[in-house]
């Protein structure tokens, strides 16, 4: 059984057209796919294709205005507002785009702290550490404030906020998003090695180099379709072994290959 | 080093300004009581008026300064200001610091307690409408603000006064204790009696400015990416209500509140006439319509005063609790 299963995942907002027409805008259209135990899955898709709405249809957290429809399994059991309690923080975590995610208000060790109580542990001083340290932060992270880290820094606190409560699926979104090469290259390792210890990981990003170097599978959405499902190991040669035209044409793209066409 | 320097410069530059507030203030209470139609010497005299002629009262004038130009009256009176002296009340018959320092004092636990109320409750209405933006607490809660902040506060006093005091009976009609009792006997029971309806009135009145405040604060905090992440942690509204928002809430609060002692001080002066409160508000009417100047003035200045104090320590407030303002502390983090 597939640790996370989504199927014909459709999400679309409402809104006020004038004063009294209420209009529908539609922005996910029959999204689906996998992640197992093990395995990294890259969400590929431009900026405003929607694969950030998926995360956030997954946890729950749209906005008021958001109409969603479609199945999402977690272990076989239907993701809803009942069982989702169970699954947030504990089972499943969030690896947020910016470091505007963390309170701007509180200390890192608090932020920790309160995000392993809701994901219902209780860690000491000794456990805020040993987390931070896991990421290559130094102790005295705990006492600092979001706006005291920098970039690479602010996302490695978030990665142990999301590891805090050893959650069985990982949802990074962006995680590499303004950071350099060396900070993105860490991150991306330690989602990597997140899933070799036995969890799932969904990486959400629009490089498909990034996806390609530590991704098992690759889903793309374009218009908030899904326009393919890749093996990572497909994306070799000229592309031939690519199922799908949006794959190719991807793949053609890239620098290395010559900037092929890409009008899918 | 620097920023001891940087720290001491700020406080001189905000004292300076308080200066420059006070001397402008004084002038202008100087001039509107100039302005007045009221002459102090017609109001010290009171029913003798008809008994004393033009030569005598012209006599007063004269030992008060009075025919002296305005300017010069003015100098004489901030020359004495300068000195620490504030005048003599006529209608108080006593120093006026005497005065305001006593009516300051039974004014206080009523102003104090207010605004301590209001901002506690204000706060909480604020935050709980804010999380439940849009819900019916929220409607209810913003019904409440809205209807009070629109309502006049010698109106709101008025009708507790007639519900509570009138009708029902259960609190005391007027003043800070039971007429005809020596101040000697009043018990702290007498005390608090008399000042439950101008304390409530008060309290209720400024209830709905730090709500709304606090409401559109928390409102923006709910739709903010730190709460999200908290959802998507699994917190519940509690959780991140009082996490999030009340952390996030509580700067901008706490700057309304100190920000509105000069309104809470100007609702004082009218509730303080209502239920007939002998405190510095009531004293400042009393000085206005009889004609007591000196006190007038000094009055207006001691509440300058404790207005600016209020909002310099709103401002000071800032640095001190936002850690995004707060010093930088170096060497606390490295970069990577």
């Amino acid at each position: 059984m597939s640790l996370l299963q989504i199927e014909n995942l459709c999400l679309s907002f409402r809104h006020y057209r004038g004063l009294v027409h209420e209009a529908q805008t539609s922005v996910l259209r029959g999204i689906g796919f996998d992640v197992d135990r093990g395995e990294v899955l890259a969400v590929i898709g431009g900026s405003g294709a929607g694969k950030s709405l998926v995360a956030q249809a997954l946890f729950g957290v749209l906005p008021g205005n958001a109409l969603v429809s479609g199945i999402m399994r977690f272990e076989g059991v239907l993701i809803d507002k009942t069982t989702r309690p169970r699954l947030l923080g504990r089972r499943m975590a969030l690896l947020p785009q910016s470091s505007s995610h963390l309170d701007p208000m509180a200390n890192c060790s608090s932020q920790l702290r309160w995000a392993a109580r809701r994901g219902g542990r209780t860690i000491r001083k000794a456990d805020a550490q040993a987390a931070f340290l896991r990421f290559g932060l130094p102790a005295s992270v705990g006492k600092a404030f979001p706006h005291e880290l920098s970039g690479g820094m602010a996302r490695r606190v978030m990665m142990a906020i999301a590891t805090i409560t050893e959650p069985d699926l990982l949802v990074a979104d962006e995680p590499t998003a303004g950071l350099d090469a060396g900070n993105a290259e860490t991150i991306l390792s330690q989602l990597r090695a997140a899933a070799d210890a036995g969890g799932g990981v969904i990486l959400i990003t629009h490089s498909l180099p990034e996806a390609l170097k530590f991704a098992d599978r690759v889903v793309m959405i374009e218009n908030g379709q899904l326009v393919g499902t890749e093996a990572a190991a497909d994306f070799t040669g000229s592309g031939a072994s690519l199922r799908s035209h949006y794959g190719q044409a991807l793949w053609q793209a890239l620098p290395q290959n010559a900037f092929g066409a890409a009008n899918a | 080093m620097d920023l001891r320097v940087g720290a001491v410069s700020r406080l001189a530059g905000r004292t300076l300004r308080l200066i420059v507030v006070l001397a402008v203030v004084a002038v202008v209470a100087f001039a509107l009581a100039k302005l007045s139609p009221i002459d102090p010497v017609d109001a010290y005299l009171g029913a003798d008026i008809a008994r004393v002629g033009p030569e005598q009262r012209a006599l007063i004038a004269e030992r008060w300064g009075l025919d002296q130009p305005p300017s010069v009256q003015f100098f004489s009176w901030l020359q004495s200001l300068a000195q620490g002296e504030l005048g003599y009340s006529m209608i108080y018959n006593a120093p006026v610091a005497e005065v305001i320092a006593e009516r300051f004092w039974i004014s206080l636990p009523l102003v104090g307690t207010a605004w301590l109320l209001s901002g506690i409750f204000g706060f909480v209405l604020g935050l709980a409408a804010g999380a439940n933006a849009g819900g019916w607490a929220d409607r209810v809660i913003r019904l409440y603000a809205y209807v009070l902040a629109s309502a006049p506060s010698f109106w709101v006093a008025i009708v507790l006064l007639m519900v509570f005091a009138v009708g029902l009976g259960w609190a005391p009609v007027c003043c800070a204790g039971p007429i005809g009792v020596v101040p000697e006997a009043v018990t702290i029971w007498d005390r608090l009696s008399h000042l439950a309806l101008p304390l409530i009135t008060l309290s209720i009145l400024g209830i709905s400015q730090i709500a709304l405040h606090t409401r559109a604060k928390m409102a923006e905090i709910m739709q903010s990416d730190a709460v999200l992440y908290a959802r998507a942690q699994g917190a519940g509204t509690l959780d991140i209500a009082w996490r999030h928002g009340a952390r996030n809430a509580a700067l901008p609060a706490v700057t309304v509140l100190f920000a509105s002692l000069g309104e809470l001080f100007g609702g004082s002066v009218l509730a303080e006439q209502v239920f007939a409160y002998p405190g510095l508000g009531r004293a400042v009417v009393e000085a206005g319509l009889r004609g007591d100047v000196p006190l007038l003035l000094a009055a207006t200045l001691v509440l300058t005063l404790f207005v600016c104090i209020g909002n310099m320590i709103a401002d000071s407030l800032y640095a001190i609790v936002d850690p995004r303002l707060r010093r930088p502390r170096p060497s606390r983090v490295g970069h990577g």
